[in-house]
């Protein structure tokens, strides 16, 4: 491994590191504030003082989830500015204005409308109190948003021109950025599963109160609450998934191919349910793409094209091109790709000798307003990227790891609708004590709805490598001259942060749930 | 003077939702000043700085370097 890929592979380390366990943080945060609000609306809307107490409580883990996940993310934005800082420059305002918003918001919504969830019982008004909750749970996810709009730039770059003069993206159309289809399924799909992390967590720790037969009243009411919301959200989710492969089929097609093992293109192409994929296969050969796969016919062309029988492209296929559907190789683009690189550098140099004539006539390839300097994007800029790979198969992500986090996540995500269904039967039909192998399945599993959300997102984001914006700039383009070494020194110090912060988050957590609902309403 | 009181009712607010907070609350704003501490004093200055705002002095400088890192042949 040469140093710049040495360099590469541990930025995307660190910054994975630093993303999954901010990730632990935030989904409860995003989940709990709505389920506390319902159960906090049922409370002054009957009067009963039991659901004072019920929303106090969950109030209090909520309070220790965000205190200890608070600023975690702050990392992320400062290992932008050190070891991707040509990712950081490149990208401009796309993500300093969404990233703006966010912590204005943030500071403003969250943080005042926190301390009057917390501070400010039977200081304001029942109804004051109401809103302040509802004011919060609103301002968590629309932090989430602003995040998630540049995520999704990332995927699939829109609204934006390349500024050659400055070597920074500009933005000129801010609702295309923010509506585009790929940021509002991302959004609808990312909180939705916050919405499913929490449900099951309010589910297994009531799940543990009912087998210790403490608290069942209490236990049994936020379990209606949180089955409720976790099957409406499981659904949901499950909906907001399909339309996310929707669109990594139309904008990210070797996402696609990776996500189901796909190295040959078919019409008609089949959904792996089940599948064990050759660790043997490699771009290009001839040897099976599985050892074994049971799958639904047609189906990956139906959910990626809405067409039974439309092609799906396969990794083959968008490596070396296929003429009859299409598509061109990564080989053609990567040529297109120089000739960009190679205008920018003409660009470059004229800037740097004065050469107004020789700026004027390549302003002209940069301005996407004139029809030349569209065909120039379409059939050059659009492949920038490319331009910095060295062989056409480093557009493959990493297969194996990308498939099985795949089948992982949906598996799981279909069992959360089934089990929030029986759970939810069970508690309305009152039996939920007497079935106690339910009950410890309830508890156990919370942790899968992390490990389906973690998975989640090494699809989203292994799956798009090696691009940090797709076509635009792979990974060893965004990354800084920095020293190897004092990324593998900051990995291992975020590596015991985060770790302590975990360790303190299960502890702290763990006495507050022992402890009970000791406190609230009566 | 009128023009305060809302002021001091925001600040009394405050002060006595820190006072009455409970042991769990006490225990989470310990670590959220560790971790302020940790990340926004030792974490950004020794060891994140700003790459391109260390290393060059004004915007043209820092375009300047992305594009040659941008137009680097392979």
């Amino acid at each position: 491994m040469d140093q710049i890929s040495v360099l590469v592979e541990w930025s995307r380390a660190q910054f994975a590191l630093t993303a999954m366990y901010h990730w632990i943080f935030v989904p409860l945060t995003l989940g709990m504030t709505y389920m506390i609000a319902f159960m906090e609306t049922i409370y002054v809307r009957t009067g009963n003082e039991e659901w004072k107490r019920i929303t106090k409580f969950w109030g209090k883990l909520f309070g220790i989830n965000f205190a200890i996940g608070v600023a975690t993310g702050i990392i992320l934005e400062f290992e932008f500015g050190t070891n991707w800082s040509n990712y950081s420059w490149f990208v401009g305002d796309i993500f300093g204005a969404p990233l703006a918003i966010e912590g204005i918001m943030a500071f403003f919504l969250e943080s005042t409308f926190i301390a009057i969830m917390f501070f400010g019982w039977n200081k304001v008004s029942k109804k004051f109190h109401l809103l302040s909750t509802w004011l919060v749970a609103i301002g968590a996810s629309l932090s989430a948003l602003w995040i998630l709009v540049a995520n999704a730039w990332m995927q699939f770059p829109t609204g934006t021109v390349f500024n050659p003069e400055t070597a920074r993206n500009e933005m000129i159309d801010f609702w295309s950025v923010l509506f585009s289809p790929v940021a509002v399924n991302k959004f609808l799909h990312t909180i939705s599963n916050g919405f499913v992390v929490s449900a099951l967590f309010i589910t297994g720790v009531s799940a543990w109160f009912i087998i210790k037969k403490r608290e069942v009243l209490f236990a049994k009411r936020s379990m209606l609450i949180a089955t409720t919301f976790g099957l409406l959200s499981s659904v949901f989710l499950a909906l907001t998934g399909d339309g996310s492969a929707y669109h990594v089929a139309q904008k990210q097609p070797m996402k696609l191919a990776a996500m189901e093992g796909l190295y040959n293109g078919q019409d008609g192409a089949g959904l792996i349910m089940i599948g064990v994929i050759n660790p043997k296969k490699q771009v290009g050969d001839d040897r099976n793409d599985y050892i074994f796969k049971i799958e639904i016919p047609k189906m990956l062309s139906l959910l990626g094209y809405r067409n039974a029988n439309a092609f799906v492209p396969g990794i083959d296929d968008l490596v070396y091109g296929n003429e009859s559907k299409g598509l061109i190789s990564a080989q053609e683009k990567i040529e297109r790709g120089t000739v960009a690189m190679e205008t920018l550098n003409q660009y470059r140099l004229a800037k740097q000798n004065g050469d107004s004539t020789t700026i004027a006539k390549l302003s002209v390839l940069f301005d996407r307003q004139t029809a030349e300097g569209q065909e120039f994007f379409e059939n050059y800029f659009r492949y920038f990227g490319y331009s910095h790979l060295k062989k056409p198969e480093d557009i493959v992500p990493n297969v194996p790891l990308v498939f099985y986090s795949f089948h992982i996540m949906v598996a799981l995500g279909f069992f959360f609708i089934i089990f929030f269904a029986i759970m939810l039967f069970f508690v309305l039909k009152n039996v939920v004590e007497k079935r106690k192998i339910w009950l410890l399945l309830a508890i156990w599993t919370f942790p899968l709805g992390f490990i389906a959300s973690q998975a989640g997102w090494i699809v989203a984001e292994v799956g798009r490598q090696p691009w940090v914006i797709q076509d635009l700039m792979p990974v060893s383009m965004a990354v800084s001259q920095v020293s190897a070494s004092a990324v593998q020194l900051t990995f291992i110090l975020f590596a015991i942060i985060f770790t302590s912060l975990l360790i303190a988050e299960v502890s702290i957590m763990n006495k507050a749930i022992k402890n009970g609902p000791t406190e609230g309403g009566k | 003077m009128k023009i305060l009181k809302p002021f001091q009712k925001i600040f009394n607010f405050y002060s006595d939702g820190f006072k009455n907070m409970p042991k769990w609350g006490k225990q989470a704003w310990v670590i959220i000043i560790l971790k302020g501490i940790i990340i926004f004093i030792v974490i950004k200055f020794v060891f994140f700085p700003n790459y391109l705002k260390k290393n060059f002095d004004t915007d043209e400088q820092r375009s300047e370097h992305v594009l040659n890192q941008l137009t680097k042949t392979k």
